[in-house]
């Protein structure tokens, strides 16, 4: 028995609906952020992490989970049915800070989209770390405020986008709010610029 | 998943009233839980949604697996103010059945209305499930046609 499973989405079609075209859009336009709802997350997820695993996990697409969000397996695994994988076998890892991504799937070069799919939940999307993101989708460069990455995140990122076609996608997920950093993107520190 | 992995829920009696309610009809779970009292209100946490399960078979019973066909199958899961989560997974499309199904599955897992819930659902129930399967297995028999010649070949 487990009493604390509570429900997914409030219309599972509309929801799903809704914040599959809020992850589309994030990916299409890297740094612009979109709201969600329809979903009451359990502890310690945010809304817009349970509404993206709700959206895009599915018993076809396994799923590593943070050791930290272990609260919220059982939820998880109810809703989606996603198998819960180690790291190099994940279509999707969702994480509550950011994993290694070595030990992540970067795809093949005849199959790049096979590669993960981050979903990182981090503290704030408006504050704290700023980032100027430039690349496909983005007419001009975008600065970003993110709070909830680690310091020496730019590095790690710089040898993702090396690797592209091949890489890591990420969405960033705070409160009911994500945006997203897909592998096409270059990411510089903007900390010597005003916003 | 693998064919020779037959999962069973690793509790007997669940699995026994989960049975008989997958196969009452909505109406009549309706009106035997009017006789229980007050009932803890419930929320729902998935469905009641359908959808289609396949159904696998064995030709003989023994050989491999094959595919029948597809059918609808109505689920739901609810769980009741007191805490307790039930499930249901019935035949067609009717989802009152399904969710009425789901509560009594959560209220037989509170062990102080188990034995209420028995008494005055699952067992009249079974009752009549078991008398419908006799008497259409008796109408059976009674037009059972024994092939002598055959069985006397065969020997």
């Amino acid at each position: 028995m487990n009493s604390e499973l509570s429900p997914g989405f409030t219309d599972a079609v509309a929801d799903a609906q809704s914040c599959f075209r809020s992850v589309l859009n994030a990916m299409a336009r890297p740094g612009h952020i979109h709201t969600v709802s329809g979903v009451s997350a359990p502890a310690p997820l945010c809304d817009a992490a349970a509404a993206v695993l709700l959206t895009l996990a599915d018993h076809e697409t396994p799923l590593w989970l943070d050791p930290a969000a272990t609260p919220a397996a059982t939820w998880i695994t109810f809703h989606t049915g996603a198998p819960t994988v180690p790291p190099a076998q994940a279509t999707f890892a969702m994480a509550l800070s950011l994993p290694d991504l070595a030990n992540l799937s970067v795809g093949t070069d005849e199959m790049p989209e096979t590669s993960a799919t981050v979903i990182l939940q981090v503290a704030s999307l408006t504050s704290g770390q700023r980032c100027i993101l430039e690349g496909p989708g983005l007419r001009e460069p975008k600065v970003i405020a993110i709070d909830g990455l680690p310091p020496d995140f730019i590095a790690i990122w710089q040898q993702n986008h090396a690797r592209y076609p091949l890489g890591i996608d990420l969405i960033l997920c705070a409160g009911n709010q994500l945006t997203a950093l897909p592998r096409s993107v270059t990411i510089k520190d903007a900390s010597p610029w005003p916003m | 998943m693998n064919d020779s992995v037959r999962p069973t829920h690793p509790d007997p009696a669940r699995r026994r009233w989960m049975a008989v309610l997958a196969r009452a009809k909505a109406d009549r779970i309706a009106a035997l839980l009017a006789d229980c009292g007050d009932l803890p209100t419930h929320t729902i946490i998935r469905g009641p949604e359908g959808g289609l399960v396949m159904v696998r078979g064995r030709a003989g019973g023994g050989g491999s697996a094959f595919n029948l066909g597809e059918m609808t199958v109505t689920r739901c899961t609810v769980r009741t103010k007191t805490g307790f989560v039930g499930h249901a997974y019935v035949a067609g499309r009717e989802e009152r059945r399904a969710e009425l199904a789901a509560l009594v599955d959560a209220l037989m897992q509170d062990q102080t209305r188990t034995g209420e819930i028995e008494s005055r659902v699952i067992a009249p129930l079974e009752r009549q499930q078991m008398d419908r399967k006799s008497h259409r297995a008796s109408q059976a028999a009674a037009t059972r046609v024994q092939f002598f010649a055959m069985q006397t070949m065969r020997t």
